[in-house]
């Protein structure tokens, strides 16, 4: 495996006091590639993608993201992560979220117009701009969400299930713009439980019970399922038989 | 600059949330207020039986400042006594006059104690042998009130903005945006630098109004600077909302962190001079030099009682400074283990 790619996991186990949640993972992860991560709850996806993002340390093994030892400011700074929770200020009008964040990653105010404008097109949000959070409805605070993480066009896009709660129709053009995003280099790692989403991705990976189960195409996973759809493949190594 | 950000963010949440904003003045004026009107008044007036009043050695003592009744016996004065109406009765046997207290309030004891010292003396001394009392500072006009309004004055400043700050951290913490915080590239230092100033420049008003209250409207004692009281009050909050903070990582939900004020922010009331230092049991007496409020209401009085300057509040604000850098040093080691570097 090359030493180049974007996202390398080697070994990654992580313990918490007497659990181990991740058992040894090994991943690497190519520039410009959409990666799915799949898995049922509680396997290790949240995570295996916290300690890509740097929040946490791997207990052993060693996690390098853009060819740098995770945790790494400089890193950071070029990762657009989203979590599984909206992490808005729901006080804050959208704009107010916006600009603090853009603020955060030192954008000039020039950038930041644009860059508002840019991200808020994507998920259409445009017309709430000036909306006070609280008053968004569930999939609307998850596009925010979403904008936030694509504020400062990260190479590096995390996301812990970006579309729950969506419709398909705003799934399908975030989706179409993650092909862009893709186009441009950038490297995206989504964690999903919607199978059409998973099928759009490059390649998967199915975690069970912290270890990484099976990892490659849509279409190759399928083929060693022996099956032609992914659900039945997903509930293949996903199923117990696998299980560690 | 980021800093920056997370200033105006803050005063940004501030603007939204009126109620918040509302309590963090509003509430210790309204308790202040209240605590003025219960305490203000200058002296009890007792009310006192006599018995026997034909001996005219009743003549000779000193009957104002108390509520006089008259009783033919003394069984009569005790049962009147027993419901209560009275605090206590002067019986006179071969000239001598004694005194029975119904006993069950302190405040009411002394000051009964205190009248009858006062309504004897005319027996006991005569009036060029009484001495003249000088006072350094104070004087026969200061109330309860004026002792323990200054620490009051801090206690309620220290409280609202422990809570308030560690409940906005709190929640930062629980609805995600501090993982959000930490997967930028915000420094740990600039997380809870951005607090200390947003809710610093937020309680200097705060301090303003309510001192400015206690001392102008409520005419609370203030002998000295009323910059210095601000500079006082400030640097207590500090060391409140870093203490807050810290607080925060400790619980999980709201609740929780009101389960704090017992433990930690009421029990520092007791040890800040609200009741004199020199009586408490010495198994706790060391608890108030570990507390901010302990340092606080000492500078506060320092200066609102005694009319000193800087040169006898300077160590106190030391101290204050000395602990909220201690909190921040724990808040960032704290914010350690959710992100190493």
């Amino acid at each position: 495996m090359p030493e180049d790619d974007v996202i390398i996991i080697k070994e990654g186990v992580k313990v918490y006091g007497k659990q181990t949640v991740l058992k040894g993972i090994s991943l690497n992860i190519k520039k410009g590639e959409i990666f799915g991560l799949l898995g049922p709850s509680g396997a290790g996806k949240t995570t295996l993608v916290k300690q890509l993002v740097g929040l946490e340390a791997v207990s052993e093994g060693e996690v390098r993201v853009l060819n740098q030892k995770q945790p790494s400011l400089e890193v950071i700074e070029q990762i657009g992560y989203m979590a599984q929770s909206d992490a808005l200020y729901t006080e804050l009008s959208a704009r107010e979220n916006l600009e603090f964040f853009a603020a955060l990653y030192s954008l000039s105010r020039k950038e930041r117009r644009e860059r508002i404008q840019a991200v808020m097109e994507t998920v259409d949000l445009t017309e709430a701009m000036d909306k006070i959070v609280s008053q968004f409805s569930g999939g609307m605070k998850r596009r925010l969400s979403l904008a936030i993480a694509m504020l400062h066009e990260p190479q590096v896009l995390i996301l812990d299930e970006p579309t729950v709660g969506m419709d398909p129709i705003l799934r399908k053009s975030i989706w179409q713009n993650f092909e862009k995003l893709k186009q441009s280099g950038v490297t995206i790692l989504v964690t999903t439980h919607v199978m059409d989403e998973a099928g759009k991705c490059d390649r998967l990976g199915m975690i069970r019970g912290g270890r990484l189960t099976a990892v490659g195409s849509p279409f190759e996973l399928k083929k060693e399922a022996q099956t032609d759809d992914l659900e039945a493949a997903f509930l293949v190594y996903g199923g117990e038989e696998h299980a560690g | 600059m980021r800093v920056k950000a997370l200033v105006i963010r803050i005063l940004q949440q501030f603007k939204r949330d009126k109620r918040t904003m509302a309590l963090l003045v509003l509430a210790p004026i309204m308790v202040l207020s209240l605590l003025y009107l219960v305490f203000g008044d200058t002296t009890y007036e007792p009310r006192i039986g006599l018995v026997n009043s034909l001996d005219p050695v009743l003549e000779e003592l000193d009957l104002t400042d108390a509520e006089i009744y008259y009783y033919d016996s003394e069984e009569e004065a005790q049962v009147v006594l027993k419901s209560r109406t009275l605090d206590a009765y002067i019986t006179v046997s071969d000239s001598q006059p004694a005194l029975v207290l119904e006993g069950s309030d302190p405040l009411v004891n002394s000051a009964v104690v205190s009248w009858a010292g006062d309504a004897f003396q005319p027996l006991t001394q005569q009036p060029e042998e009484r001495f003249s009392a000088t006072f350094i500072h104070g004087g026969e006009e200061m109330r309860h009130f004026d002792y323990f309004g200054p620490v009051m004055l801090g206690f309620f400043i220290f409280f609202f903005v422990s809570l308030i700050s560690g409940v906005s951290f709190l929640r930062e913490r629980t609805r995600g945006t501090l993982e959000r915080l930490l997967s930028s590239p915000l420094r740990k230092g600039e997380i809870v630098l951005g607090y200390v100033l947003g809710f610093g420049l937020f309680t200097l008003v705060q301090a303003t109004v309510i001192s400015a209250h206690s001392i102008y409207v409520l005419g609370m004692r203030m002998e000295g600077n009323f910059f210095y009281v601000l500079l006082i009050t400030l640097c207590l909050s500090i060391s409140a909302l870093t203490l807050g903070i810290l607080l925060s990582s400790f619980a999980h939900n709201e609740l929780q962190m009101i389960q704090f004020i017992p433990i930690v922010i009421i029990p520092q009331l007791f040890f800040s001079g609200l009741f004199n230092l020199d009586t408490i049991s010495d198994a706790v007496s060391w608890i108030g030099p570990l507390t901010p409020l302990y340092y606080a209401a000492d500078a506060l009085r320092n200066v609102m009682v005694r009319g000193q300057g800087f040169d006898q509040i300077y160590m106190q604000l030391t101290v204050l400074l000395g602990f909220s850098l201690g909190f921040v040093l724990l808040n960032i080691m704290v914010l350690k283990q959710h992100r190493r570097v």
